[in-house]
């Protein structure tokens, strides 16, 4: 899973792109995972990650993931 | 090097909410260190808010609408060019073109330079010519057909899916639902613009525009891709930001050397939802948010000024990524006693 090279996240979670002139709000965790998928962090990774930092359950994370990972694609933010 | 001092008559100072491309247009050439400027306005209605920006407008003078002909257009520039020495004018109506297309050589003639497409160019890309323009250079254009009466209307629309769009011969466009909203946009368009009606497929997507300048030897000289971001109920753009996207600028590239278009002109495209591309219209002029281009660091009224004027211009390389506009609206306060100048003498 890669995010298009040229989509800009600023610090405080604006993401912009380019080649549609689309720009969305994320909030702190949102902002958190896109910079890990832009590091090249798989799903597992990122869970793995999150876990060990916030106090949630693993089932109810990987469905948050999946819902934020299929919002980056509807989006255009994704590399098909 | 001093600045080259050049008086500069430009048209559309309707900074309205369906905004001419006049004063962008100004503002544009004003920014221009290469130029010391005099700008005549030139306006139709009394009430066009240019006439009264007198930090960007040195004069106003009113001309003969186009219906009058090209003579009365003609005989009026002459009487204007007795008293400012014009060197250059920059039409920014689709509806005046012809005329001063045809005015050309004449305005020529007396020293007025203009930088217009031919008489060809024009047409070939009128609206209701657009599907044979879309085959003759390979681009997507929405179907559409010419209807002339409210029954060529009813049958044309017995074989289209709703929404369709009716469009104006020059301006405007509605999304018509059904068969009874598709006649009073029908009847709309014919008292304002004229026969023919065009009606239109409709298209879902992403509505983006390109501004491009040619130099009517095939080569672009500028071009700046917009996705509008905030639309009027007149469709018109009301912020807009600049887009990375080289399929634009590859089409827009594309049809300025095909067709070696010279002058300013705004390409009016659609992306629809399964990613294609279709052009909807060809305006053949500098469009209305040309200030977004200048702000992106293509000064294209500076860069048509200098075509106009004979100067070598280098095509532009580079545009910024991610500039916005947003446009407001202001209200001055004008004294009557101009008002009442300009109607009774046509000038200010």
């Amino acid at each position: 899973m890669l995010i298009k090279g040229n989509i800009a996240l600023s610090e405080n979670g604006f993401v912009f792109n380019p080649s549609t002139g689309d720009s969305f709000t994320l909030n702190n965790i949102g902002k958190e995972v896109l910079m890990l998928i832009k590091e090249g962090k798989n799903i597992s990774q990122i869970t793995d990650l999150l876990l060990g930092k916030y106090d949630v359950d693993k089932i109810s994370l990987e469905r948050y993931l999946s819902d934020f990972v299929n919002d980056l694609s509807v989006n255009n933010l994704l590399e098909e | 090097m001093n600045p080259q001092k050049v008086t500069v008559a430009v048209t559309g100072l309707n900074n309205i909410d369906s905004p001419g491309p006049g004063i962008p247009v100004i503002r544009g050439i004003r920014e221009s260190k290469d130029f010391d400027v005099r700008i005549i306005g030139l306006a139709y209605e009394h009430l066009e808010p240019g006439i009264y920006m007198s930090d960007l407008v040195d004069k106003t003078y009113m001309i003969p609408y186009p219906a009058e002909g090209k003579d009365a257009l003609f005989n009026r520039l002459l009487e204007i060019h007795h008293k400012e020495k014009l060197d250059v004018i920059i039409p920014n109506f689709d509806a005046e073109l012809f005329s001063f297309i045809k005015l050309e050589k004449r305005l020529e003639g007396i020293g007025i330079k203009t930088y217009l497409p031919t008489m060809e160019q024009f047409d070939e890309r009128n609206k209701s010519n657009l599907p044979a323009y879309g085959k003759k250079y390979g681009v997507n254009v929405p179907s559409g057909t010419e209807v002339f009466s409210v029954s060529d209307l009813n049958n044309t629309l017995k074989s289209m899916n709703y929404p369709v769009m009716i469009k104006g011969k020059y301006y405007d466009a509605y999304a018509a639902h059904s068969v009874e909203q598709a006649a009073i946009y029908f009847s709309k368009m014919t008292a304002k613009w004229g026969l023919p009606v065009i009606v239109q497929e409709y298209i879902r997507g992403t509505e983006v525009n390109v501004i491009a300048l040619g130099d009517g030897k095939g080569n672009l000289i500028a071009a700046v891709p917009m996705r509008k971001q905030y639309i009027t109920d007149k469709g018109k753009a009301w912020g807009g930001i600049t887009i990375e996207d080289h399929t634009l600028l590859d089409l827009a590239k594309k049809i300025i050397s095909q067709t070696k278009w010279k002058g300013g002109m705004e390409l009016e495209l659609i992306r629809s939802d399964d990613n294609k591309l279709y052009l909807l219209e060809i305006n053949p002029r500098i469009p209305a948010w040309v200030y977004l281009a200048v702000g992106a660091g293509q000064n294209i009224p500076e860069a048509l000024l200098k075509l106009t004027l004979g100067l070598e211009v280098k095509p532009f390389t580079r545009y910024d990524v991610g500039k916005m506009f947003v446009r407001y609206s202001y209200d001055m306060i004008v004294d009557l006693e101009l008002f009442s100048r300009l109607t009774t003498s046509g000038e200010l």
